[in-house]
């Protein structure tokens, strides 16, 4: 059962994998207490209850509309699944990350990462996740996923990040 | 790095004397020589800079040294027209003996610096200057300056402040530095570090080492402490740093992200903002007792406070209606007034050292501004307009800002260029600060003690 469960795991890392290349995976990435998968055999496995695991699994991010911190209905059934997978490793923590788009002040922009970041954590809490496991940073209009400023951009940039400890 | 100002006694006399002779004249020659700042696009005047004088080839490089730092500094205010040496008619001009005042009427000089340096027995250099009304023929100003050889650059600056004071009526701000924040790499992986410079770029350092990230740095009315955001810890959160000793310290020990520092005018608080749970309220520590007293308290985002020169009043941005708008308060929380009227958002606000006005950033239909309004909020003046323009910060007399202005940048990353540009009050007269890297988040000193 547990082998089937990986090998469908690491069938839906391939494809994360093809998208994109593994995030730095983080000290406490096994910290859900799960069985290793042979790593030397399959370098592209994802790690249960790592960040390309949750990302794979659930979504890893939700976005944000122009000066606003409200989660969509989209956004919540993400969050919905970012929860169920955390119910799965109650061993992991989380930071959710607050980002902004280029247009606002800087300043202003911190606080609306932190209340994006949040908005993100209240959601979660609601669902069942205790708040002592899911900490929240803002990076304002800093770190944006995506160059440019051109709308598309801005829509990917405005996001609240779910980010495995 | 102190200055000696001194004026020996035969300088003074003679002064007094010039002084005197200004007075009597009456208000003619004065007129002559006055520039009205205030008017807007005005005829920069002619002044002629001659080398100073010196009796060694030392003394002699220094002059050269001297003229070119202060002829730059009157150029940029866009105040001054210094005129080419080659067209200089006397040659040879020194602080002991008067002017040609014909020759340098022909070459229509309105003003005239003359100046000397010595290396006095002790090591140190003297430096003496003059500042004549060539149609008036009188002296105007003069100093002696008695300091080490490598504080030359800061007397150049300091005479440049003479000069400007004396022409304009109002304080200078060349011996002043600038400290903002240094960006390098890529638009998504920005690199940015904390950088200082002499407001006309010479001496440029940098404070951090790139490692991480930094924002906005504001300095202490004294010039010697900064204070910052830092994520060194991970987490971002205020940040004091001694710039003589490099010491980086921690402000107070908040549960959620502080940011948004900015010194109390008499430099005993830090006025800052705490997010915490999704609200952002404003917060002083006193710097001395180490305890943090809360100004604002509403579910909105109140942040970018900035006190009045008095520290009586304090005015912040705040979603609490709706959209960022400024707002100005008591230093102690009451009296909350809604300022900003106008169409679009506005942020960033910054008291005038004079108290007359305050700066903004304003984004209205996908532009941002820099602007002014006076303290009640009406007069709103816009003085330039960008894809990205941000971060007014005043010169200590009021009459000039820097801020930063940033490229739009393409999907492939291209663009972005992020610059310091300076802007005279009237809304003229806009230059860039030249910086060895992007620069963004500008904050300019007081007038250095």
């Amino acid at each position: 059962m547990r082998l089937k469960a990986l090998s469908l795991l690491a069938a839906v890392a391939l494809l994360a994998a093809a998208c994109e290349s593994a995030p730095e995976q983080g000290a406490n990435a096994n910290a859900g207490g799960q069985v290793t998968p042979p790593a030397a055999t399959n370098p592209n496995a994802v790690q249960p209850g790592s960040q390309a695991d949750l990302r794979a699994t659930a979504g890893d991010r939700v976005f944000f509309a122009f000066d606003k911190s409200d989660i969509t209905p989209e956004s919540r059934q993400i969050l919905q699944k970012q929860a169920d997978w955390l119910k799965k490793y109650p061993n992991v923590t989380v930071t959710i990350e607050g980002h902004c788009d280029e247009r606002g002040t800087r300043e202003y922009n911190l606080a609306l990462g932190e209340r994006r970041a949040t908005a993100v954590k209240n959601v979660l809490v609601a669902l069942g996740i205790p708040a002592n496991r899911i900490s929240t940073i803002s990076y304002g209009k800093e770190r944006p996923a995506v160059v440019g400023s051109n709308e598309a951009a801005w829509a990917q940039n405005r996001r609240g990040v779910t980010t495995v400890n | 790095m102190t200055v000696l100002r001194l004026a020996a006694g035969l300088c003074r006399r003679s002064l007094a004397l010039a002084f005197a002779l200004v007075l009597a004249s009456g208000v003619a020659a004065r007129a002559d020589l006055h520039l009205d700042i205030t008017k807007g696009k005005i005829a920069p005047l002619p002044i002629a800079i001659p080398d100073f004088a010196g009796a060694g080839p030392n003394e002699a490089q220094m002059g050269r040294d001297l003229t070119q730092v202060m002829s730059a500094d009157l150029e940029r205010s866009g105040l001054f027209q210094p005129l080419d040496q080659r067209a200089f008619i006397q040659k040879n001009t020194d602080t002991k003996t008067e002017p040609r005042f014909g020759d340098w009427r022909l070459i229509n000089a309105q003003a005239l610096v003359t100046g000397d340096v010595a290396t006095q027995p002790d090591g140190r250099i003297h430096i003496e200057f003059r500042l004549w009304d060539v149609l008036a023929e009188q002296h105007l100003t003069g100093f002696g300056y008695t300091t080490t050889q490598q504080n030359w650059r800061r007397i150049a600056h300091i005479i440049a402040d003479q000069i400007y004071q004396r022409i304009t009526g109002e304080t200078g701000y060349f011996d002043t530095r600038i400290v903002y924040i240094s960006e390098t790499g890529p638009q998504d992986r920005r690199i940015k570090r904390l950088a200082i410079m002499d407001q006309d770029g010479a001496n440029h350092r940098f404070l951090t080492d790139g490692r991480s990230l930094v924002l906005t740095p504001r300095f202490s009315p004294t010039a010697q402490e900064i204070t910052y955001l830092s994520y060194i810890r991970g987490t971002p959160r205020v940040y004091l740093f001694n710039i003589d000793t490099g010491q980086q310290e921690i402000l107070g020990d908040f549960p959620g992200m502080t940011f948004a520092p900015r010194f109390s005018p008499d430099g005993n608080k830090v006025i800052m903002s705490l997010a915490l749970n999704g609200k952002t309220s404003i917060y002083t520590m006193d710097l001395r007792t180490r305890q943090a007293t809360r100004i604002t308290d509403s579910p909105a985002i109140d942040t970018s406070p900035c006190y009045s020169p008095d520290g009586k009043q304090i005015v912040f941005n705040s979603d609490r209606g709706g959209t960022q708008q400024l707002y100005t308060m008591n230093a102690d929380g009451t009296d909350i007034k809604r300022i900003s009227f106008g169409n679009g958002r506005y942020g960033t606000p910054v008291w005038s050292p004079r108290g007359d006005l305050i700066a903004f950033t304003k984004f209205d239909a996908s532009q941002f501004y820099i602007g002014v309004m006076q303290p009640d909020g009406s007069h709103e003046r816009l003085l330039t307009q960008a894809f990205l323009v941000e971060g007014p910060t005043w010169a200590p007399n009021g009459r000039v800002l820097m801020f930063f202005k940033q490229t739009p940048t393409d999907s492939k990353g291209h663009g972005g260029v992020t610059r310091l540009y300076s802007i005279d009050l009237t809304g003229y007269n806009e230059r860039e600060v030249v910086t060895p890297q992007d620069a963004s988040d500008p904050a300019w000193s007081p007038l250095i003690p």
